[in-house]
C-alpha cells in the first residue's frame, strides 16, 4: 500500500478517460430510460392494484410481491439468458441484431424499480381524502378518469420524496448490468483497472460520478417539484 | 324532474332512509333541515348515486338510478353537487377547477371553458381569482368557486349540501346570496341548509326529516309559522334559540 504511486492522470486524460465517458455515457442513458418507464410502468400497476376488478388487482399484487422480493441480479440474468427461451425465433433475431445486454438490463431495472414505485404511488393515492374522488364522480368523471385528473396528480406529489429514492436505487443499480456485459460505468472502471492496475484511481472517479448523479437527480426532481407540481408555492 | 318512490336505505343495520316519497319539479327550491344524523346527507347523495339506494324508485331527469343501463356518469354531468367541505381540487388553479369537467368531458374547447369560467367567476365576484389556488382563498371563497365549478357544467339540478356550515359566520352571507341568485334564475334546487333565511327567501317548499323519515313537507311560511309535528317545533326552537 505505502508502495502504491497514485496517478490520477490515469482517469483524467487519454483512452482511459474517454473510456469512463463512454461508460458513464451508457449509466446515463440506461438510467434516463429506466427512470421514464419504470415511472410508467410503476403508474400502471399501482393503477391495476387500486382496480375494482378482482383479476386486475389480483395480477398486480402477484407481481408487486414476485419483483419485490427476488434478487435484482437474478431478474437481470434472467431477462438475460432466460428471456431467450420464451421468445420466438424472430424476436431473437431481431433482438440479437441490436443492443441486447442494454435491453436486458433495461428490462430488469424497469421492472424491478416499478414495483417500488407502484407502492409509493399506491400509498401516496391512499392519503388523498376520498372526498376528492367523490369530487370528481360527482362532476360526472369515471373512475379512470378520476385518477387520471384528480387523484394521480395530486398523489404524484406526495410521492417525490420515495420516488427520488426509488429513481436514485435505479441509477445505482444500473451498475448491476456489467455483469452481463453491458460497456456501462462500473464496467469501464473495472477495464481500466485491469488494463493500469490503477484501481483506486477508476474506482474512485466512478464513485464520483456516481455520487454526482445522485445530487443532480435529486436537484431535478426537487426543481421540478417546485417549479411545476406545486407553483402555488413557487 | 326528481321523484324518490318509497325509497329504503340502511348502512348495515341502521335504517337511514325510510320510506322516502318527494317529488321534486323543475324550477322548485327544496330545502331539507332536520336534526344532525337524520340522514340529510345520504338522501342528497342518493339524486346522484353518490349512495345508491336498496329499495323503491328514484327518477332524475327521466333517468332511472336503478336501472343497470342507466349511464351514471352521463347522469352526474347534468347534476351539480356541492359539499359541505367545498372538495376544490388543490392542485389546480381555480380557472383550471372550473374548466376540467367541461372541456374532459363535454369536450368544450379550451378558449369557449375559459370565458364561461370567468363569466362564472364573475358572477360570484371572484374574477380576480383565476389564478390562484384553493389553499390560497377563504372558505367562503372557495365555496363560492366550487358552486361556479358545478354551475360550469350547466347542470340542470343543483343539489347544496350544507354549503355554509363550515363557515365562518361573516362568510355565510357571500355564499347565500350566490345561492338565492341561482334560485331566482330559475334552476331547480335541493338544499340541505339550516339557514332558514334562505329557505324563507327563495324555497319553494322545505322538508323535515328526522331518523330517516320525511315527517314534514310544506311551504316555508307555513313551516316556521305552524309546524305539524312535535320533533318539527323542538327543532325549529333549537335553531332559533339563542344558544345555537
Ligand atoms: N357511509 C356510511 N356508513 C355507515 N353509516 C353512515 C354512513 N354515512 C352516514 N351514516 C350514518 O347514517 C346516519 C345519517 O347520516 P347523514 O345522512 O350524514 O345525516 P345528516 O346529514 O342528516 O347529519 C348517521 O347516523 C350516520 O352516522
Ligand atoms: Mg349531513
Amino acid at each position: 500500500m505505502l508502495s502504491y504511486q497514485f496517478d490520477w492522470s490515469v482517469v483524467t486524460t487519454g483512452k482511459y478517460f474517454e473510456w469512463l465517458v463512454s461508460g458513464l455515457g451508457l449509466t446515463l442513458q440506461l438510467s434516463a430510460a429506466g427512470i421514464v418507464l419504470s415511472f410508467l410502468l410503476g403508474l400502471l400497476i399501482a393503477v391495476l392494484r387500486m382496480s375494482h376488478f378482482s383479476p386486475l388487482r389480483w395480477f398486480a399484487h402477484v407481481y408487486l410481491e414476485f419483483f419485490r422480493n427476488t434478487p435484482l441480479l437474478v431478474q437481470i440474468f434472467f431477462w438475460y439468458f432466460g428471456s431467450y427461451k420464451l421468445l420466438p425465433m424472430a424476436v431473437n433475431e431481431w433482438l440479437n441484431s441490436t443492443n441486447f445486454e442494454f435491453a436486458a438490463a433495461l428490462i430488469a431495472l424497469t421492472i424491478y424499480t416499478s414495483a417500488f414505485i407502484a407502492e409509493d404511488i399506491r400509498s401516496g393515492v391512499l392519503s388523498i381524502p376520498k372526498e376528492q374522488m367523490e369530487a370528481a364522480r360527482s362532476a360526472g368523471f369515471s373512475y379512470i378518469r378520476s385518477m387520471q385528473y384528480i387523484i394521480l396528480p395530486q398523489a404524484v406529489r406526495i410521492t417525490v420524496p420515495p420516488l427520488i429514492n426509488q429513481f436514485l436505487n435505479l441509477a445505482k443499480n444500473s451498475s448491476l448490468a456489467m455483469t452481463i456485459g453491458v460497456m456501462e460505468l462500473t464496467y469501464q472502471a473495472r477495464q481500466v483497472e485491469s488494463y493500469t492496475f490503477k484501481g483506486f484511481e477508476a474506482f474512485t472517479a466512478a464513485t464520483l460520478v456516481y455520487l454526482v448523479l445522485s445530487v443532480v437527480i435529486t436537484a431535478l426532481m426537487d426543481q421540478y417539484n417546485n417549479r411545476v407540481l406545486n407553483p402555488q408555492r413557487g | 324532474m326528481i321523484k324518490f318512490n318509497a325509497v329504503h336505505k340502511w348502512f348495515k343495520s341502521l335504517h337511514v332512509l325510510n320510506d322516502i316519497n318527494l317529488s321534486v319539479q323543475q324550477g322548485e327550491v327544496v330545502v331539507v333541515c332536520g336534526p344532525s344524523g337524520s340522514g340529510k346527507s345520504t338522501l342528497i347523495r342518493t339524486i346522484n348515486q353518490l349512495e345508491p339506494i336498496d329499495k323503491g324508485s328514484l327518477i332524475v331527469d327521466g333517468m332511472d338510478l336503478c336501472d343497470k343501463k342507466t349511464d351514471i356518469n352521463r347522469l352526474r354531468a347534468e347534476v351539480g353537487f356541492v359539499f359541505q367541505q367545498f372538495n376544490l381540487y388543490p392542485h389546480l388553479s381555480v380557472l383550471n377547477n372550473i374548466t376540467l369537467a367541461p372541456t374532459k368531458i363535454r369536450k368544450t374547447p379550451r378558449k369557449d371553458a375559459e370565458e364561461q369560467a370567468m363569466a362564472l367567476l364573475e358572477r360570484v365576484g371572484l374574477a380576480n381569482k383565476r389564478d390562484s389556488y384553493p389553499s390560497q382563498l377563504s372558505g367562503g371563497q372557495q365555496q363560492r368557486v366550487a358552486i361556479a365549478r358545478a354551475l360550469a357544467m350547466k347542470p340542470k339540478i343543483m343539489l347544496f349540501d350544507e354549503p355554509t356550515s363550515a363557515l365562518d359566520p361573516e362568510m355565510i352571507g357571500e355564499v347565500l346570496a350566490v345561492m338565492q341568485d341561482l334560485a331566482r334564475s330559475g334552476m331547480t334546487m335541493v338544499c340541505v341548509t339550516h339557514e332558514m333565511g334562505f329557505a324563507r327567501e327563495v324555497a319553494d317548499r322545505v322538508v323535515f326529516m328526522d331518523h330517516g323519515v320525511i315527517l314534514e313537507e310544506a311551504e316555508p311560511e307555513e313551516f316556521f309559522r305552524n309546524p305539524q309535528h312535535d320533533r318539527a317545533k323542538q327543532f325549529l326552537k333549537q335553531l332559533l334559540s339563542p344558544m345555537h
